[in-house]
């Protein structure tokens, strides 16, 4: 059950490429599970930006000095951003979370490897803390395409066993992709489980090296969302149900973290002719 | 305290803010948000008979004060509606209006028999902003003939004392000659506006930026045309209930749409930015009626249109009192 607040601004950090913005939030961090994500209101009450900017949840405090906070990490890229990134200390801002289905966790202590993309590493890292606190072993694979657009490596590097990081231009890391050093890390870690979050391409690649390797993989996926909880239809992407069918499954309340085997990777931004309800010669 | 009730032709209402089609879904997702009984009524996304996957993604564009949506009517199919979203409305003392689409008079018909004794349902309000797959895909909201077939074969079906309203698109030349034809046809009464045809194009591909290329512009960047066309048909048909809806944001904005002539309100696009926003419009329209001075919504409703002569002086408290009951 989300909540809505009308949240002060504690802080706004630029973190490399990026901006870590924290929000009082009373309610939101109690509901909190990794994986989770938010929808801010951008611009004012007088914004002629309609749409709520979705973000991953990076990290919550429960109690302290302000009640309960909230922090998440975006890219500024266009109005909506630029206008977050102006925030000070003080103002207020309009946020509803936690919204979404959170990343399920394994009832055993297993290994597992997480793969982050860009500032997708955010969600990653709380749920590292809960892989730990089950008595996982956590490895990590970040990736990035220039050192200042790596998110969380000094977290990453504190809480797994092993960090593997990977940049387009090798400023830092190996250069390439991660998935050019995926396999070798699911290999020497005997990985059980892999969880992933960033760009569409990037997932994709991941959830074919985990089905190779033959380890379930759960991705929290990036679809552009207008509304965030359900009800604008915008968000959708194919999804092989647990019937076999596939159907255009909203990411914001089935999503965003989906088996990455059941998504339709090569159909995303189309309707496959064998959806539920695609069109005939009716439509 | 104003009097909130309204009444849309034989049915009745606690009071007139509604969701708008296509942005409450079947109210589930807001009732997180806010009981959803407490608003006037609940406007379903269209339903058409078989489940419908919807168009390709990108489905949306944030413009201008608006947004261009290309969701192409994504759907369960009206048989799984009636086994889990309407008796769910019912459940909770919801007042459900039911959207109906169809590509076919047929298939229009065949839904509002579906939908014919169903507990919850208040009225049903008729998606007319389709293509007619027998006519080479031409709108039906864009044509008075193809209009008034839907809405008489929907009206055959529908029992007597649950409304049927028809939704006019703003994309005519004369959306009177729309209205007046649904209403010949048996509309009890017409929702005013669905969404404006527009279309984006990205710079950076140098193409549409929705994958249906061309989208329903909705926000409060179409709230003027939305008030234009209530003014219209307000006046053309001065008899007819009138559900405003296009933009409205704020209770003054919705108290815009009564004044022009709309009996209730729905609160669309908005809600994507503001889960709460129609309880919120409701309460605001309330206090804006109040300290206006009126004891009653219905009071409100097509002011704007009384002649000259009955001006109300700007230094008037209670401006409503110095109105004749029921003016104009």
């Amino acid at each position: 059950m989300p909540v809505q607040v009308l949240g002060e601004v504690l802080s706004v950090k630029r973190v490399g490429a990026y901006q870590a913005m924290t929000v009082v939030a009373p309610g939101l961090p109690e509901l909190t599970r990794p994986g989770h994500f938010l929808a801010v209101q951008v611009g004012g009450p007088e914004s002629a930006m309609l749409l709520r900017r979705a973000f991953a949840i990076y990290d919550v405090k429960e109690r302290g000095v302000y009640g309960g906070t909230v922090e998440f990490v975006f890219s500024v890229h266009g109005k909506g951003t630029a206008w977050l990134s102006a925030r000070r200390p003080g103002d207020r801002v309009d946020v509803v979370g936690p919204l979404g289905k959170p990343f399920r966790l394994p009832k055993d202590p297993v290994t597992a490897t997480l793969v982050g993309g860009g500032y997708g590493t955010a969600p990653l890292l709380p749920l590292a803390h809960a892989l730990r606190e089950r008595g996982c072993r956590v490895d990590f694979v970040l990736g990035a395409g220039s050192a200042d657009r790596l998110f969380g490596q000094l977290d990453a590097k504190r809480i797994g066993q092993t960090l593997a990081v990977t940049t387009d231009d090798g400023s830092v890391g190996e250069r390439g992709r991660v998935s050019d050093v995926l396999p070798e890390v699911l290999a020497k870690s005997r990985s059980d489980v892999v969880y992933a979050c960033g760009p569409m391409a990037m997932l994709q690649a991941v959830s074919a090296q985990a089905a190779a390797h033959g380890a379930p993989c759960q991705v929290a996926v990036e679809e552009s969302m207008a509304c965030g909880i359900g009800v604008c239809m915008t968000c959708v992407l194919p999804v092989v149900g647990d019937d076999g069918l596939t159907r255009m499954v909203r990411s914001c309340v089935e999503g965003p973290v989906f088996l990455g085997d059941r998504v339709r990777w090569s159909d995303v931004g189309t309707v496959p002719p064998d959806v539920v309800g695609a069109p005939t010669g009716g439509h | 305290m104003v009097d909130m009730s309204t009444t849309l032709g034989p049915a009745s209402f606690p009071n007139p803010v509604f969701t708008a089609s296509g942005c409450a879904a079947a109210g589930q997702e807001l009732a997180q948000f806010f009981d959803v009984a407490a608003l006037g009524g609940v406007v379903t996304k269209s339903i058409m008979l078989e489940a419908r996957s919807g168009r390709a993604t990108p489905r949306m564009a944030e413009t201008p004060s608006g947004m261009l949506n290309s969701i192409g009517l994504q759907g369960p199919g009206i048989d799984a509606f009636l086994d889990k979203d309407l008796p769910w409305l019912a459940d909770r003392g919801a007042r459900a209006v039911v959207s109906i689409a169809g590509g076919t008079v047929e298939e229009y018909a065949k839904l509002a028999q579906k939908l014919r004794g169903r507990p919850g349902l208040a009225m049903v309000e008729v998606n007319i902003s389709c293509p007619n797959v027998e006519d080479r895909g031409q709108v039906f909201a864009c044509d008075p003939r193809a209009s008034s077939e839907v809405v008489a074969a929907v009206r055959a079906k529908v029992a007597a004392d649950v409304p049927v309203f028809a939704k006019l698109s703003p994309d005519v030349t004369d959306i009177t000659a729309i209205a007046r034809a649904c209403v010949d046809a048996g509309a009890t009464g017409l929702s005013v506006i669905n969404t404006l045809l527009g279309l984006a194009i990205d710079t950076t591909t140098m193409r549409p930026v929705l994958g249906g290329v061309t989208g329903g512009l909705s926000g409060p960047a179409i709230r003027p045309v939305a008030v234009r066309c209530v003014w219209q048909v307000r006046q053309a048909l001065p008899d007819v209930p009138i559900l405003g809806m296009g933009g409205i944001r704020t209770g003054l904005d919705a108290l815009e749409f009564v004044l022009a002539g709309a009996s209730a309100v729905s609160v669309g696009t908005t809600v994507f930015g503001d889960p709460t926003a129609p309880v919120r419009v409701l309460a605001e329209l309330e206090h804006a009626l109040e300290v206006r001075g009126f004891a009653r919504f219905a009071d409100a409703v097509g002011l704007a249109h009384r002649p000259p002569e009955l001006r109300v002086p700007e230094d008037a408290d209670p401006p409503g009192d110095l109105l004749p009951e029921g003016a104009p």
